[in-house]
């Protein structure tokens, strides 16, 4: 039995311990957020914060999360109200919207270590994440307007 | 695009009808209850209207004076959303057009999604249509219900209806300063008659609250909060999940299977057999084993222990590098004639001088960010479908076609779509729920894997294209010859099409804007060993790509501008003459939406312009490239930016395109659409390609089918639109065509290496 937490919710775990903790979020606890792209690692549709840092759920294993944290695009605020949200709404990011989970969660992540971030980091913190729909001049301008927002809250 | 024998009739031909003088309606609806039917065609049966009506709570509002809007006593207005939503906008941008007809407060108006249904016209979401198909259908429900309001509100008052206007969710009576709230009248209106069509007033353009202005999505919220739902979230009580294993090959077939390995898989279910297909393909599933399971990943695990033997049939000598030779072989014979003016090879008799030029697009896959996934459930001869479709219309005939049962049994429910790009249009994914659901009994999830995206798609065709010009002193083309050839999107719907139709034609080949004298176009034979399929732009992407790069090729042959010399070819303004030509223009009257040379232009112009074309000073490794095409009835030109190192590493600054779409309903969702075309442009060029051995496809995911990642997508894209007021073009689709060749000719520009074939990563240029 793997014991963890989601979005600071205690779960247990019995199952295939090989299991990716993506379908243990979409088909067991109906986290429907976290999203399927390639199974690979190679998308970040599924980017969700294991212990604070960026991961791709789609591999990583059930059996590595024995007492984890996990925080889902559910979990970072209850009403869309985290700073990255409000940017990518005030941007109009979104044009399918099926990556906007995973790049929300690599943003998040990336502006937690870097109030900052120059164009250059922000291609590199954001290169795991693809949009199909090209959305990625505008995930920019929300990433920059988020860290504004996020500076002037300190 | 869509090939006319499955578009449906012109949403022109619709008529408002009311409908509650029919007995078939009784009993379904309110006491009192209004319903009038938008006819938008005419096999419309009474049986699916009572359906819908019952279906949707626009429907069964208090008031509905047609399928699309419906108004509740507590004043909630329903408005449905009759196309998909993949990412364009236009789950918004029409009920936006029916509330501001309406003068409804958005704030109080749900957005229902339609169920697959003839009454509500064509909704295969493709072609770049919507808008223009469906603008004034959408302000003719607005209106009538406005007027029916205003009506009610005018007989409660006992004062005439033209001195009451509507205001916002609220109908007022100046004079007196009265004013009651659309939901207190909702019931009301519901027993007047429908208003005749002369009655209706149209808001106009300076009384319009939406329509035109910028306008942020319907479910932007859940969007960026996890809670929309896509084809993938779909759960229902009961299901289970399948992953299916299809023939490497298509139109392989299972020789053998051994199953005992896969169902030891903990949560594997059972193994089931999916029959081949009997050609022509079209939407049939491609057959194959499922696996059924407790959890997507068991079902995963289960297909990988499953040991199969094919027999891979006639297209396992599909080898597309050897074809790619064929088709520089055939492209070089004569072909049949498209469009013919003047006399092309008695001017290239003349000795002149001449140039020629073969290009070549390889396949390419649609690769949505959501897989192919859907879930169905077969109980009693009907069948439930929820999925990301574009064409719910052909979920129901498809699987209707598969298990032998009326197409009204089929009820599809449309999702939000992940992104579709055209793969979404054809539902054999969904036909495969609908199968197994009827042979497991029980709701079935199928989930296509990124794999089985890419090696099971309907791929965007191969194609070669052969040009020549023949050049006056000036460097000016007197004679222009071009051919294409590539399997066509119609061998999946007839076995062993070889040419092209009008339709693939007319996708900037027939429709060449050009102003020379001797002119012919022609299609060559090409057979097709995959599915075809229609994906963004379609053959507008190949096609631009020959006609856009030659023209930069002979602009540089004769030490011309690129710019200038493109505006030469165009020549002066003036409507161009396609009489003779079988010309489908899209769909569209060519009356009304004419190749009009003046509109392409200006787009020209404006692209120049604002890019600092020829007026700036560009250093060792940059270059800018220009290219400029119509399709879907919009004038388009890109200006492209590059640097190439030393290594040919690619960097694409900036992009400046200048659009003219006619009329625009919403221009954010438009300027979102062309910068989203530059990156899907992006994608193509630098590292597009599919290709097969022995008939399987080679690619299967994000590593060996790459797409732009932000590092390598332009880093900035500037869209300018022309302000017009013609009537509303294409906007999802005519970003793509003229990126691609500006983005190469600017390689050429910045590196002296001309790229003739795609992608550029067989170039040594990322």
């Amino acid at each position: 039995m793997i014991h963890l937490r989601v979005n600071g919710v205690e779960r247990s775990f019995d199952g295939d311990p090989t299991m990716p903790l993506l379908w243990y979020l979409r088909d067991e606890l109906g986290l429907t957020g976290t999203k399927f792209g390639c199974g690979m690692s190679l998308c970040g549709a599924c980017t969700v914060h294991l212990d604070g840092k960026p991961v791709r759920a789609c591999v990583t294993p059930m059996r590595q999360l024995a007492n984890a944290q996990v925080v889902t695009i559910e979990g970072i605020s209850a009403d869309g109200s985290h700073p990255v949200q409000r940017a990518w709404m005030q941007a109009g990011v979104p044009q399918c919207g099926y990556c906007q989970s995973g790049q929300i969660m690599s943003a998040v992540a990336l502006l937690r270590g870097n109030p900052h971030p120059g164009d250059r980091e922000i291609d590199d913190a954001m290169a795991g994440n693809i949009c199909r729909c090209g959305t990625y001049q505008r995930i920019r301008a929300a990433i920059k307007a988020a860290a504004e927002a996020m500076r002037g809250h300190e | 695009m869509d090939t006319n024998e499955h578009r449906p009739p012109n949403a022109a031909a619709s008529a408002i009808e009311n409908l509650s003088r029919r007995g078939f309606l009784k009993g379904l609806l309110s006491a009192g209850a209004l319903v009038l039917g938008v006819h938008l065609v005419r096999h419309a049966a009474g049986a699916a209207l009572r359906a819908a009506a019952r279906r949707s709570r626009a429907g069964s509002a208090t008031l509905h004076p047609d399928l699309f809007v419906g108004i509740e006593s507590d004043g909630t207005v329903y408005i449905v959303a009759h196309r998909s939503e993949m990412g364009t906008g236009i789950r918004t941008s029409l009920p936006l057009v029916v509330a501001d007809e309406l003068d409804a407060d958005w704030s109080r108006v749900k957005v229902e999604q339609a169920i697959g249904d003839w009454h509500y016209g064509g909704q295969d979401t493709d072609g770049s249509h919507s808008i223009r198909d469906f603008f004034d259908v959408m302000r003719r429900a607005g209106a009538t219900a406005r007027l029916m309001l205003i009506e009610a509100a005018a007989a409660r008052w006992n004062v005439p209806a033209q001195e009451c206007e509507a205001d916002l969710h609220q109908v007022v009576h100046r004079a007196s300063g009265r004013r009651l709230g659309y939901g207190e009248l909702a019931a009301a209106a519901a027993h007047l008659p429908v208003p005749p069509k002369e009655a209706l007033r149209f808001k106009t353009r300076q009384q319009w609250r939406y329509i035109g202005k910028p306008h942020k999505s319907y479910d932007l919220a859940a969007q960026c909060t996890g809670q929309a739902i896509y084809g993938m979230d779909v759960r229902r009580e009961g299901m289970l999940y399948a992953a299916v294993v299809h023939p490497p090959v298509l139109g392989g077939k299972v020789k053998s299977y051994d199953d005992k390995e896969a169902l030891k898989v903990r949560g594997v279910r059972r193994v089931v057999a999916i029959e081949p297909f009997t050609p022509p393909a079209a939407f049939q599933p491609l057959g194959g084993l499922a696996v059924i399971a407790d959890n997507t990943w068991a079902a995963f695990q289960g297909r990988k222990k499953l040991a199969v033997q094919w027999d891979n049939g006639a297209n396992a000598v599909y080898n597309s590098d050897q074809f790619k030779q064929e088709l520089f072989e055939t492209v070089r014979a004569p072909g049949r004639v498209a469009r013919v003016a003047g006399d092309v090879d008695g001017e290239f008799k003349k000795g002149g001088r001449t140039v020629e030029a073969v290009y070549y697009v390889p396949h390419l896959a649609h690769a949505p960010m959501e897989p192919p996934v859907a879930v169905a459930e077969y109980r009693d001869g009907m069948v439930t479908a929820w999925t990301c479709t574009q064409n719910p219309q052909a979920v129901q005939y498809t699987i209707a076609k598969a298990l032998n049962i009326p197409d009204e049994n089929v009820i599809c429910h449309v999702t939000l779509l992940g992104g579709g790009f055209g793969r979404k249009s054809k539902p054999d994914y969904v036909a495969e729920a609908a199968v197994l659901s009827k042979k497991t009994g029980r709701p079935i999830k199928v989930v296509w894997s990124r794999e089985d995206d890419i090696k099971f798609g309907y791929y965007h065709t191969v194609s070669a294209m052969y040009l020549k010009a023949a050049l006056d002193a000036g460097g000016k083309p007197t004679a222009w010859l071009q051919r294409s050839v590539f399997p066509p999107i119609g061998s999946i719907f007839k076995v062993g099409e070889r040419y092209g139709n009008a339709d693939d034609l007319s996708l900037g080949w027939t429709d060449i804007p050009y102003d020379i004298p001797n002119l012919r176009v022609e299609n060559g034979p090409a057979k097709a060993y995959v599915r075809i399929g229609w994906l963004r732009s379609v053959g507008n992407i190949y096609h631009a790509f020959a006609t856009q790069t030659f023209s930069d090729e002979l602009a540089h042959a004769v030490g011309r501008d690129p710019v200038d010399y493109l505006f030469d070819l165009i020549g002066p303004a003036r409507i161009v003459d396609l009489k003779g030509t079988n010309y489908p223009n899209y769909g569209a009257s060519y009356a009304a939406y004419p190749i009009d040379t003046a509109r392409l232009r200006r787009v020209l112009q404006m692209a120049a312009e604002k890019s600092g074309w020829g007026k700036r000073k560009m250093s060792r490794g940059t270059g800018m490239g220009v290219a400029v095409h119509r399709s879907f009835l919009t004038y388009v030109a890109t200006v492209v930016e590059v640097e190439v190192d030393d290594h040919g590493k690619l960097r694409i600054p900036r992009v400046h395109t200048a659009v003219d779409a006619g009329f625009i309903s919403n221009p954010e969702f438009a300027r979102a659409q062309f910068e989203g075309a530059a990156v899907f442009g992006t994608s193509i060029a630098r590292t597009g390609e599919i290709t097969a051995t022995d008939g399987a496809i080679n690619q299967s995911n994000f590593h060996d089918y790459p797409v732009a990642r932000m590092p390598e997508a332009p880093v900035r894209t500037d869209v300018y639109f022309v302000d017009s007021d013609a009537p509303p073009a294409g906007i999802g689709e005519p970003g793509v065509p003229p990126f691609v060749p500006a983005l190469c000719n600017a390689i050429f520009a910045a590196t002296g290496k001309r790229v003739r074939e795609l992608p550029l990563s067989r170039h040594q240029i990322t």
